[in-house]
């Protein structure tokens, strides 16, 4: 009886998931978006102030990749989280929540089908890594496994988000005082150390998304200011406490 | 044995009273109707049955789950059609039956089969790989219908299935649920503003008014209570009291130059009727419907609440200060 139920409600998490992985496959559009706009950080910022920066012996342009991934993560998981008030506007999210399926396994189908999403992105991302000489390929899982830990967190934030808010304004205000400090303050665009100011110090090691973008640094680069195994912890205990933060209020939700 | 079965359900949003106690006997197989003008408490009353709106108190029991102890099994018994479109428009209509296959753990080896037998019910197996939003609003409810019943629920609930569709396809949606009723002997409970099909299609209606159900029988023994059929005379002077006083008369109004008659069998006595009103200038018979039994309930017609009627409004706010005292 128990297995049964809980059969039922793996098939609802799935069920969820899938969907997610379909509207994703469908809308190639957004998969070009989200693979154009860090190229863009890449080549076009990154290659300019390349020209005359390096960090170390290494060019400013591969010095920011691991924090690209990092922003592709940040904006996709958040956005996607946050599309749950579009999808509650339209209605589609009504029928789903009717069903059999307890709130939190949809949840869950919700997380695993946004970082589904955002880990694909990730990957085209790496597929292009070859154009990056500092860039250590046999780094790769480690730093996907960060990504994927960091995206669980905010896909979770974004949905938590998502399930409080009620009108479409809020990405506005949610992109401009949420996702756009968070990128600047994760040491995705410069190196994290004693010649940052004092207060930029403390702001970027209360951020979460700094040990994010560490590890992964540390990861395909080979510098870093903390060992993994702490960055690891730190986005873990993260990802966790979204995850308790985002069921509940996902449950509460209208 | 009663498929549905509430005792004195009720529904308080903060200070508003939105279903004020509800007994309702609903037995397996019946086409169940519930007619109301918005706010009345339909939709409340459908959202407390299909476990997403939470009752303030009183109970309700689906196929022998109580809705509040026991969600998950009632919402495994019930289908629902919503008033507002509900389907995925970035899915076709075969993924959406699909998506609602595993949401409500419909078996693998089955599954195919059930959401083709479905599709081809709602005839739309032509059109079923392609994205629902190139979908008429006609075709979009018959998959929606079509997912109602894919889990072959033992309650399906329609909350104006018909809103906003032309009198073609609601004719035709209307024929889709009845033969889908029989097919998969679900009961079927249906809230509608469109009385003449409400007449058709239920076996009983029950007449909600202001979170009340006032009336609850089979459509013809509601329009028997009218008092037979409605003969309307346009005279410039008819013996009024005479008329008053034949035993077939059982009611009559004036309004201007035209009087309303309510009398039985009016074939056998409409010519003796005529016979005593000189100068008469028009006459029409014709059956009363659901509609008159509504207004002679209610006191309005179930389309006034559109306000675009001010005096409907100026009754109504009476009728509801009365209510307060």
């Amino acid at each position: 009886m128990s297995t049964n139920i809980l059969q039922k409600e793996l098939l609802g998490i799935s069920a969820v998931w899938w969907r997610e992985f379909k509207v994703f496959w469908r809308e190639k559009s957004r998969i070009v978006s989200s693979f154009v706009q860090p190229m863009m950080w890449l080549f076009l910022f990154g290659s300019g102030i390349g020209a005359s920066l390096s960090i170390g012996d290494i060019n400013y342009r591969d010095y920011i990749y691991p924090g690209i991934l990092t922003m592709s993560v940040i904006f996709g998981s958040v956005f996607f989280g946050l599309y749950i008030i579009w999808d509650r506007k339209l209605d589609v999210l009504k029928a789903v929540l009717v069903a059999p399926v307890t709130r939190i396994s949809i949840f869950f189908g919700k997380v695993l089908g946004g970082c589904t999403d955002v880990l694909l992105q990730v990957l085209i991302l790496f597929a292009f890594s070859f154009l990056f000489p500092s860039v250590n390929p046999w780094g790769i899982p480690l730093a996907l496994l960060i990504l994927l830990i960091t995206s669980i967190a905010l896909v979770s934030l974004g949905l938590a988000l998502g399930s409080l808010l009620e009108s479409l304004e809020g990405f506005q205000v949610i992109s401009s005082f949420l996702i756009f400090p968070v990128f600047f303050l994760s040491g995705a665009l410069f190196p994290i150390d004693d010649r940052l100011p004092s207060w930029l110090q403390v702001l970027v090691k209360i951020n979460p998304l700094s040990y994010t973008v560490d590890g992964v640094r540390g990861a395909l680069l080979g510098i870093h200011t903390y060992p993994f195994y702490v960055n690891l912890g730190i986005i873990a205990f993260f990802a966790a406490t979204m995850l308790l933060l985002g069921s509940i209020l996902f449950s509460r939700m209208k | 044995m009663a498929i549905i079965e509430t005792r004195s359900l009720t529904k308080t949003f903060g200070k508003i009273q939105a279903v004020r106690g509800i007994d309702l006997n609903i037995e397996k197989g019946e086409i169940f109707g519930l007619l109301g003008p918005n706010g009345a408490g339909k939709t409340t009353t459908i959202g407390m049955l299909c476990t997403i709106v939470r009752p303030t108190s009183g109970q309700g029991i689906i196929a022998g789950f109580d809705i509040a102890r026991h969600p998950t099994q009632v919402r495994r018994k019930v289908g629902i059609v919503f008033q507002d479109p509900t389907l995925d428009t970035i899915l076709t209509g075969r993924e959406n039956l699909q998506l609602h296959a595993r949401l409500y753990g419909i078996p693998a080896s089955v599954r195919n089969l059930w959401i083709e037998e479905m599709l081809e019910l709602v005839d739309l197996r032509e059109r079923a790989d392609d994205l629902t939003k190139t979908y008429s609003g006609g075709m979009r409810r018959r998959l929606e219908l079509a997912r109602g019943l894919l889990h072959r629920p033992a309650v399906l609930f329609l909350d104006e299935p018909t809103l906003g569709l032309d009198p073609q396809t609601r004719a035709r949606t209307w024929e889709y649920i009845r033969t889908m009723a029989k097919r998969e002997e679900t009961t079927v409970v249906l809230t509608t503003h469109y009385m003449e099909e409400a007449q058709n299609i239920c076996n009983r209606v029950g007449i909600i008014d202001a979170g009340r159900i006032i009336a609850l029988d089979t459509p013809e023994n509601m329009i028997d209570t009218m008092g037979g059929d409605i003969v309307t005379i346009q005279a410039p002077k008819p013996p009024l009291n005479q008329i008053r006083s034949l035993p077939y008369v059982s009611a009559m109004k004036t309004s201007g130059d035209t009087i309303e008659i309510t009398m039985k069998s009016a074939h056998l006595h409409l010519a003796e009727l005529l016979s005593m009103i000189p100068e008469v200038i028009s006459v029409e018979t014709r059956k009363p419907t659901l509609s008159d039994v509504f207004i002679k309930l209610t006191g309005h017609d179930i389309r006034d609440d559109a306000a675009e009627n001010s005096e409907s409004w100026v009754e109504t706010i009476a009728r509801y200060r009365q209510r307060g005292k």
